[in-house]
């Protein structure tokens, strides 16, 4: 018995990948493992090589890995391209039909379903990914009740007949791979699960989830990879509470209809990548002159320019945090996890709103498509909290007008919303005094500029940085953000084991930079290595800049398109000491 | 009920005395007025050049926003308070040159706003540069040899973007401009009403006097008909452009939020943020 395994298929794009893969971990998680996806695709819609990898546990896990057990291939191509993962002992599972090889040098053991064969028998070749999951099913010796199940509820709407056919694919793709290998290969069978109902869930959907939870109802977007999932899902979900999202002619339409939107009263967002922030940059200022909230999301992608654009990178960190020109209070928050990508959501419409600045939320990549595991959301956690906003206001004598921008003690000052009758006021990008009237005075410049700028200072958000740190004074310090968490924890276990001790700290909270927070675990540590997917150290230059410890700082980049892996992160570290 | 004089603040605008946009201002408040709005259910938004300052003379909600991104964020403030009116308003170098794709992309959406666009052919804010209205030939700091490209018919763009409503006036004419702004805000869907502002200061050719003797009001067409489209294209073509009055008019098209299934008539803005413990459930649900 195992306690945890990877598996994946691959074949061209369009061919059921996707499918097999959904099927086969929607009934892996109903029986409470922990799993974690990962989904290599090119730009090309159709055709092409594709693979989905999954790695099944009965622990949380938070990491692709860098092995594989079962490799299951529609084509010679995906044996090719993959097999040389495959541990020795291994199994690939290929489609009889192309008379599957394995490769020179590869240790592996070869059952050739007539994946193809069974399907067409039973009445369409699109049952391929049925057999497929079945033959995976069963050589984890898990019961085909459950799995069964899962088909119902995929097939369910078609009819009885469908699901009872596509429930017969899995049973002769089951059965043929068990007759083959002599029953369930006792390598591969799973510890059961601890039958914990999870969720099974991206990034993006956890994303889309939480901002309807934070009470947002418009959503203003044009479609970019890897952000799009957000606008599909909220497509389907805001009509239902009475909102609804407008595909913009651009992302700058995007932008500025999500602020006039927001200036009238409603949370609204959008969401993009790399190329639409770099049109939404203006617009950004104007939100933080004029003081209105604003939600952007960011799931970065490889740049610059059109760049890799289904890749995964973490480089547009300098231009989150200093898009713009001019100087804007702005809030830059990396959840860590698909946790994260809900309650984070929800924090930052409430921080926005609060401070009455733009909130840009930064997601990778693989943060935002790599379909994970993770607790069940919590109805009780949510709070919204809108600020100052005020409303029945006694109308002005003279039509003296609202001091929107009243100069406070903490330099937030009341919001109202169009249709208040004592509230009218100016809004301006151009400099402006307390009611918003154009205003080029010298002192009154100097007073707005130190009181937007200041509006941050009490800033507070739940785990600004995220820190695993079980030793005073460790030889390593890891820090890292987005997606990398899980990656670095696995990293540290070897590191364990060679007797390396290590502390790790996910930074959360990317501006303003928790310099303060963060020293702390700087200065007990030996070295210090800083994580992160691109080519000029972007996170390590912020910590450096306000933390300080250059002299300390190792960086460790990867910006080749792929997430780290557990191995690249201990060998990397390794060396160090 | 508020006269035009509740929409009057006391901020003085800073335009050049006798510039175009004087009038605009005035019949805007006019019509605000006479269709029965209060000050406090108006919303202005405007984007930057001379023009663009208008939002701030208006006594009522306003956002003087960036250059070209007028409509955008008048779409988004009616989407979230559609019991708000909305007026978006800037000069031709922010609607139809940096703004164009929003432009036509807002006429297409056909959201419940209308458009003021305040054209005297040139660039005033940055103290006259070529506009996509001047003509070919117009002489600027930009185009000392003249223009070399053709000048933008807006009322064809719009009318062949779809647009439910098209109108075309001039600043001296408060009368008919204050007419068609009000027909403007009680249409069901967006109107542009493009209207001849001169820049005093900037243009010496499209003066006054010139559209004076240019102008073709519509009124001179008794038999003019603003619900055929094919008639308002080629009147259009047959007066170089130069018509003022109510061109075009479809009552039938229903505006955009009226088309968002579900989409209330209620204020988004005025519903509750809340979801209830058991929508929640069902959405968690879907990824167990
Ligand atoms: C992105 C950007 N580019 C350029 C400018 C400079 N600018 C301000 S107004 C303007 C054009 C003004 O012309 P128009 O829109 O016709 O308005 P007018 O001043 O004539 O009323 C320009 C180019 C700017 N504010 N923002
Ligand atoms: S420069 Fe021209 S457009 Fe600008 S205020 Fe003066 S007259 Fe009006």
């Amino acid at each position: 018995m195992i306690s945890q395994l990877s598996w994946k298929i691959g074949g061209q794009q369009g061919e059921g990948v996707e499918s097999t893969d959904r099927i086969f971990s929607t009934a892996l998680n109903r029986l409470g493992y922990y799993l974690y996806g990962y989904r290599h695709f090119s730009s090309r819609i159709k055709g092409g090589h594709t693979n989905n990898k999954i790695r099944i546990s009965t622990q949380p896990i938070r990491a692709i890995s860098d092995d594989l057990d079962i490799l299951v291939a529609f084509d010679q191509e995906s044996i090719d391209l993959n097999a040389h993962e495959l541990r020795s002992g291994g199994v690939i599972v290929a489609d009889a039909k192309f008379n599957p090889v394995v490769p020179e040098g590869v240790d592996a053991r070869l059952f050739a379903v007539p994946i193809t064969a069974i399907a067409e028998e039973l009445g369409t070749s699109l049952m391929k990914n049925m057999v497929a999951s079945g033959a995976s099913w069963a050589l984890l010796g898990l019961p085909l009740e459950v799995f069964n199940k899962a088909v119902g509820e995929e097939f369910g709407r078609k009819g009885q007949a469908v699901v009872e056919k596509n429930i017969e694919a899995v049973k002769r793709g089951a059965e043929f791979v068990l007759e083959q290998a002599g029953g369930p290969i006792d390598e591969f069978k799973l510890e059961e699960a601890d039958g914990k109902q999870k969720l099974f869930i991206i990034g993006n959907e956890a994303i889309g989830l939480g901002t309807i939870a934070a009470g947002c109802r418009l959503m203003s977007a044009y479609p970019i990879t890897p952000a799009s999932e957000i606008m599909e899902y909220l497509i389907k979900k805001l009509p239902k509470f009475g909102g609804t999202v407008v595909q913009t002619e651009d992302e700058i339409a995007a932008v500025t209809m999500a602020i006039g939107a927001n200036y009238a009263g409603v949370r609204t967002m959008t969401a993009s990548a790399g190329p639409g922030l770099s049109l939404m940059m203006e617009a950004i200022g104007l939100a933080g002159m004029t003081e209105q909230p604003l939600v952007i999301v960011d799931t970065q992608r490889g740049g610059p320019s059109t760049g890799l654009p289904t890749k995964q990178e973490q480089s547009d960190l300098n231009a989150m945090v200093y898009g713009t020109h001019g100087e804007i209070p702005k809030v830059v928050l990396a959840p860590a996890s698909i946790e994260d990508c809900f309650y984070d959501m929800i924090e930052a419409f409430n921080v926005s709103e609060q401070y009455q600045v733009p909130v840009i939320v930064m997601t990778d990549l693989q943060l935002s498509l790599g379909k994970q595991s993770c607790e069940v959301f919590d109805y009780d956690k949510i709070q919204i909290n809108r600020g100052k906003l005020v409303s029945d206001v006694p109308a002005l004598e003279d039509n003296a007008l609202f001091k929107r921008y009243e100069l406070t003690e903490d330099g937030i000052s009341p919001r109202v919303l169009p249709g208040e009758k004592g509230g009218i006021h100016h809004v301006t990008g151009v400099e402006h005094d307390e009611v918003g009237r154009p205003s080029e005075s010298s002192i009154n410049r100097k007073k707005m500029m130190d009181k937007r700028l200041n509006k941050l200072n009490g800033l507070q958000i739940r785990d600004a940085i995220r820190v695993d740190a079980p030793h005073d004074n460790p030889e390593l310090l890891i820090i890292g953000m987005g997606s990398t968490g899980g990656t670095i924890d696995e990293a540290r276990r070897r590191l364990d084991a060679d007797g390396i001790t290590s502390n790790h700290v996910t930074i959360r909270q990317i501006a303003p930079f928790p310099a303060e927070e963060l020293s702390v675990y700087l200065n007990g540590a030996k070295r210090v290595v800083v994580l992160e997917n691109n080519a000029t150290a972007q996170l390590a230059s912020q910590i450096k800049m306000h933390a300080g410890y250059a002299d300390k700082i190792h960086n460790v980049l990867k910006y080749d398109g792929n997430p780290f892996l557990p191995s690249e992160v201990y060998t990397a570290c390794k060396e160090l000491n | 009920m508020a006269t035009f004089k509740d929409f009057r603040n006391n901020v003085k605008p800073n335009w050049c005395p006798g510039c175009g946009d004087f009038s605009i201002q005035a019949a805007i408040q006019r019509a605000a007025a006479s269709v029965g709005l209060e000050p406090e259910n108006l919303a202005v938004i405007s984007g930057i050049g001379c023009s663009g300052r208008i939002s701030g003379y208006i006594n009522a909600y306003g956002l003087h926003g960036i250059h070209g991104r007028a409509l955008p964020i008048a779409q988004g403030v009616k989407l979230a308070n559609r019991e708000l009116t909305v007026i978006a308003s800037g000069g031709d170098g922010d609607g139809f040159a940096i703004g164009m794709g929003h432009t036509v992309h807002a006429i297409r959406r056909n959201l419940d706003i209308t458009y003021i666009v305040m054209d005297n052919q040139i660039y005033g804010l940055t103290k006259g540069q070529t506009s996509p209205r001047s003509a070919e030939g117009f002489k600027t700091k930009s185009t000392p040899e003249g223009s070399i490209e053709t000048t933008l018919s807006p009322l064809e763009i719009a009318l062949s973007a779809g647009a439910t409503f098209v109108a075309q006036s001039f600043s001296s004419d408060l009368k008919q401009l204050t007419s068609l702004i009000e027909q403007a805000m009680a249409h069901k869907g967006f109107s542009l009403i493009n209207v001849f502002s001169p820049c005093v200061t900037f243009n010496k050719v499209n003066t006054y006097d010139w559209f004076k003797e240019n102008i073709v009001n519509l009124n001179e067409f008794p038999d003019y008909d603003p619900s055929n489209r094919i008639a308002a294209m080629t009147k259009i073509m047959e007066t170089g452009g130069m018509l003022t009055g109510l061109i075009y008019q479809n009552k039938e098209r229903k505006s955009y939020e009226d088309m968002i299934v579900g989409f209330k008539e209620e204020a988004l803005a005025h519903q509750s943020l809340d979801i209830s413990r058991e929508s929640f459930d069902k959405l968690v649900a879907e990824f167990k």
